[in-house]
C-alpha cells in the first residue's frame, strides 16, 4: 500500500448521482412514462403521458472490453444520441435517441462495428457470465470462451426474434456462481468432479482452520493436526466437489484439468409473471471442457433451444414448457440420459420427488 | 504492433459473429503491454485447461477494507505483465445511465494505469476495471473520486446495491428504484467500504415482478415493485389487442389467480385476486397499467449455492410504501436493515448469508427478533406436520405458562 500519509485524501463519496447522466426527455418524463412498443428485436420506443418519445437502439457486448471500445460507443453516443446511452443487466448497450431520424445511421454505423443489433423481446438475450480463466482463480472453465461460442452459434436468435419468448442463458465457473445462473432458462455451470488435494503446509501457514471446516456444506472436512499442529482432513466419500473450502484456504486446491468441465441445467426463471421464480434443474451432468470452442456444450444448448422451439406454446418459457410437457419427455426429445444425478440427493432435495400417481405413461 | 505470443487456440474465439473479448483484449494490447501477458497466460490456460491465478491476496486503499479485488498470476516471471493483475470496482450510477464524456474520462484514468480492460459490468453492478497494479490503486482511487466515482464492495460487506432502469424509462416501475437505490448506498458507504459482516449482504431494487436486475435469486435483500390498487384499463387499447391475438389464450387463461375475463363488456379484473404478476401488462403494454398507488414488496434471503445450497428470497414485508418512506430519507427502510443486520451480527456464524441464518434458527425466531408480525403473504401454505413449539399453555393452578 502507497504511503498517503500527509496527504489530503477524498473517501466515501460513494456513486456519482445518476441525475447527471440523464436525457433530457428522460429527465422531463422521469416516472410519467405511459407505454412502450417494441419496433424491432433492436429497438423500441417509450411514450410519455405528454406523448414525448425515446427511442432505445440495443447492442450487444462482450462484456469484457477494451477502453477502445467505450470510446467507439461515446463517439456513436456524441453523433446521434447527445452523447447518452446505458448499460442493461445483461451486458447490452442502450442508446437513447429523441430523434427518430438518428435511429437508421446510428444502425448503420453499429453494423459498421460488427456490433450485433437485438436482444429485445422473444430473443436469447445476452449471456450472463462470469470470469473465468481470464481473471479468477476458483474457474473450473472458462466464461469468456463459452459464452463467445455460444452467442457465435445462437447469433440469429439474439437480432431475430423467433422464438416462443424470451430465452436468458447464463453462465457460471464454477458454484460461487457470481450472477443468478440457478434460475435461468439455461445455465451452463463450471463443476469439478474430484476432491481437493490437502497440502497441510499450505493449510498450516496460510488458512484459518475454523472457517475451513465451516465452509463445506457436507461436514466432509474435520479438525485433525499435522506434525503436533492443528489442521483439517477431508473425508473424501462425503465431499460433492464444490470448491468452497479453496476460496476460504489456499491448501485445499481444487482444480483437475483431467476432471474439471460444465453441467447444463434448464428451466428456471426470476421473472414473477405467470409461474412463480424457479430454479434451473439439472439436464446434463457433464460435458468436459473442450476449449477453444467447447463444440460439446454448443450442441447441448441449441438441442435445449430447438426442442424448446419446436414443442413451447406461444409465450411459454422453458420452464413452463418443460412443466407442462413433463421431465420424462422432455429427456425423450433431447436424448439426455436420467441419471441418479439428476435425482437431489441434498438439503431439501427429497421435495423433488413425484409423491403422486400423476404419471404420463 | 507484433504480438508477443503465438495464440493459435484464443485466435480460434476471433472468428464468429459475436463481437470477440479476444479481439478486445488485442485493442487493449496496444494500450497496456500488461494485456499481451494476459494473451500469453489465457492461450496456456486454454491448452491446459485450467488458470493460472494465484489464490486471492489482500490488496486495497487506505481507510478502505473492499473494492479491489486482488489478483496474481501463479506464472509471473512467464507472464511479468500480470504478476499483479487486480480488478478495482468502480460503483455504476443507479440504473446504469452514462454520458460519453464521463465514459471517457473513466477510460482514461485506465487507459493509463491499468490495462485498458474492463467489464461493462460485473455481475453485481459494478464497472470493472482490470488489470492494476498495486503501485497505481491509490492515484486511480483518487483521480476517480475527484470526479465523484468511489469504489464497489467486495468481501464481506455490502456488496454495491444495484437496481433496473425504473421510472427512468419504464412505465411498469412501481416506485422509483434508481432513487432508493442511490440514497441506500450513500447511507451505507461505511458497511460498503469497511467489512464488518459475517459474509456478503446484497440489496437489488427491481420496479416489478418482471425483476429486472434478478434480486429474488441473487439478493439478500430483494425490493420488487408491486402496487395496491386496480391495474389502469384502457378499454379500447384492449379491444385492439383482442383483433390481433386470442386474448383468451394467452392472457386471460395465463392468468396465475384466474382474476380475469374477457367478453362483450369488456376486460373484466379482479383485482382483490391479482397477485401483480405482471404477465396481463407485459402482454398488452398500451392497454393496461399497473395502478397508481406503487410500492415495493421486501423479500430476504436469496442466494447461490455455497454454503448450504441456493435460496430464492421469501416474502418479508408484503407492501412497503416506498414514495412515503422517500419523504422521510428512507428512514423505515434503514431500520429495517439495522434490525436485521444486528440480528444477522448477534446470531449469524462467519461465511453464513442471512439466509442461511434464519433456516437455522427458525424464521418465527426470526421475525420476533426484527419486529415483525407472521403474515400469510410470507407462506405458500400454513405447516403440514404437527411439530409445533408451542410456547403458551396453562398450568395446573390456572397460572399462564
Amino acid at each position: 500500500m502507497p504511503d498517503v500519509s500527509g496527504t489530503k485524501r477524498i473517501t466515501d463519496v460513494g456513486p456519482h448521482d445518476y441525475h447527471d447522466f440523464l436525457h433530457p426527455v428522460i429527465k422531463n418524463n422521469y416516472g410519467k412514462w405511459k407505454y412502450h412498443e417494441i419496433l424491432s428485436p433492436a429497438h423500441m420506443v417509450h411514450v410519455s403521458e405528454a406523448g414525448d418519445k425515446i427511442y432505445s437502439v440495443r447492442v450487444g457486448s462482450p462484456r469484457l472490453v477494451s477502453g477502445f471500445f467505450i470510446r467507439d460507443l461515446c463517439d456513436l453516443a456524441d453523433k446521434y444520441t447527445g452523447g447518452y446511452l446505458r448499460f442493461t443487466t445483461r451486458n447490452n448497450v442502450e442508446f437513447l435517441l429523441d430523434k427518430e431520424e438518428n435511429i437508421e445511421p446510428l444502425m448503420n454505423d453499429i453494423k459498421k462495428l460488427n456490433l450485433p443489433l437485438g436482444g429485445i423481446g422473444n430473443v436469447v438475450a445476452n449471456i450472463v457470465h462470469t470470469q473465468g480463466w481470464i481473471h479468477c482463480h476458483t474457474a473450473a472453465s472458462d466464461a469468456s470462451g463459452v459464452t463467445k461460442a455460444l452467442m457465435d452459434d445462437l447469433y440469429e436468435y439474439y437480432i431475430d426474434a423467433k422464438l416462443p419468448a424470451k430465452v436468458r442463458i447464463a453462465f457460471a465457473c464454477c458454484l460461487n456462481m457470481c450472477g443468478a445462473v440457478h434460475c435461468s432458462d439455461i445455465a451452463v455451470l463450471g463443476i469439478h468432479r474430484r476432491p481437493p488435494k490437502l497440502v497441510p503446509d499450505k493449510i498450516i501457514n496460510l488458512c484459518e482452520i475454523p472457517s475451513t471446516i465451516a465452509s463445506c456444506p457436507t461436514n466432509a472436512i474435520r479438525p485433525d493436526t499435522y506434525n503436533g499442529k492443528p489442521n483439517v482432513k477431508l473425508i473424501e466419500e462425503a465431499c460433492v466437489f464444490c470448491g468452497n473450502c479453496f476460496t476460504v484456504c489456499s491448501g485445499m486446491p481444487i482444480s483437475d484439468p483431467l476432471n474439471d468441465g460444465v453441467s447444463i441445467w434448464v428451466g428456471g426463471k426470476v421473472s414473477n409473471a405467470r409461474t412463480k421464480p424457479s430454479f434451473s434443474k439439472l439436464a446434463v451432468p457433464y460435458l468436459e471442457n473442450d476449449p477453444p470452442r467447447w463444440p460439446k456444450v454448443v450442441e447441448a444448448v441449441k438441442t435445449i433451444l430447438d426442442a424448446y422451439k419446436n414443442g413451447a406454446e406461444k409465450g411459454e418459457r422453458v420452464g413452463e414448457w418443460i412443466e407442462r410437457i413433463g421431465w420424462p419427455k422432455f429427456f425423450n426429445i433431447t436424448g439426455f440420459k436420467f441419471t441418479k444425478y439428476h435425482i437431489d440427493d441434498f438439503r431439501l432435495g427429497e421435495a423433488t420427488m413425484n409423491y403422486s400417481a400423476q404419471v404420463r405413461q | 504492433m507484433s504480438k508477443k505470443y503465438q495464440t493459435p487456440l484464443l485466435d480460434e474465439l476471433k472468428k464468429g459473429k459475436w463481437p470477440s473479448f479476444v479481439t478486445e483484449i488485442e485493442r487493449a494490447a496496444e494500450k497496456s503491454e500488461m494485456t499481451d501477458d494476459l494473451l500469453g497466460q489465457v492461450e496456456q490456460s486454454y491448452k491446459e485447461r485450467m488458470g493460472h491465478w494465484k489464490h486471492g491476496g489482500m490488496v486495497g486503499v487506505k481507510g478502505y477494507g473492499g473494492g479491489i479485488v486482488g489478483r496474481f498470476s501463479d506464472l509471473p516471471e512467464k507472464y511479468p505483465g500480470v504478476k499483479e493483475f487486480h480488478t478495482i470496482r468502480i460503483n455504476q450510477p443507479s440504473g446504469f445511465f452514462y454520458t460519453s464524456d464521463i465514459l471517457r474520462k473513466i477510460v482514461d484514468i485506465g487507459d493509463k494505469h491499468a490495462s485498458s480492460l474492463y467489464n461493462f459490468h460485473g455481475s453485481t453492478g459494478d464497472i470493472q476495471m482490470l488489470g492494476v497494479k498495486t503501485s497505481e490503486l491509490e492515484t486511480i482511487f483518487q483521480q476517480l473520486v475527484s470526479f465523484g466515482f468511489d469504489l464497489g464492495g467486495s468481501g464481506s460487506a455490502l456488496r454495491t446495491p444495484s437496481c433496473c432502469v425504473g421510472m427512468a424509462r419504464c412505465e411498469f416501475a412501481n416506485y422509483d428504484a434508481m432513487n432508493i437505490c442511490y440514497n441506500i448506498t450513500q447511507a451505507f458507504q461505511d458497511e460498503m467500504h469497511r467489512p464488518i459482516f459475517n459474509y456478503k449482504f446484497k440489496f437489488k431494487f427491481s420496479g416489478c415482478g418482471n425483476d429486472c436486475t434478478a434480486s429474488i435469486a441473487r439478493a439478500d435483500l430483494s425490493v420488487i415493485g408491486t402496487w395496491k390498487d386496480n391495474i389502469r384499463i384502457d378499454q379500447d387499447m384492449v379491444k385492439e389487442y383482442a383483433k390481433k391475438m386470442n386474448l383468451h389464450k394467452y392472457v386471460t387463461s395465463k392468468c396465475p389467480t384466474k382474476c380475469m375475463s374477457y367478453g362483450e363488456t369488456g376486460l373484466k379484473i379482479d383485482d382483490s385476486n391479482c397477485s401483480k404478476c405482471m404477465h396481463c401488462i407485459n402482454v398488452m403494454p398500451k392497454a393496461l397499467r399497473p395502478g397508481v398507488k406503487g410500492g415495493a414488496t421486501i423479500l430476504l434471503g436469496s442466494k447461490a449455492p455455497m454454503v448450504s445450497g441456493p435460496r430464492l428470497s421469501m416474502v418479508l414485508v408484503p407492501f412497503y410504501d416506498v414514495a412515503e418512506d422517500a419523504k422521510n430519507g428512507y428512514q423505515w427502510f434503514r431500520d429495517l436493515i439495522g434490525k436485521i443486520w444486528e440480528f444477522w451480527d448477534e446470531y449469524g456464524v462467519s461465511r453464513e448469508r442471512v439466509g442461511e441464518l434464519i433456516q437455522r434458527v427458525g424464521i418465527g425466531n426470526f421475525l420476533e427478533a426484527i419486529g415483525l408480525e407472521p403474515l400469510p403473504e410470507m407462506v405458500s401454505s400454513p405447516r403440514g406436520n404437527p411439530f409445533v413449539l408451542y410456547e403458551d399453555y396453562v398450568e395446573v393452578d390456572g397460572e399462564q405458562g
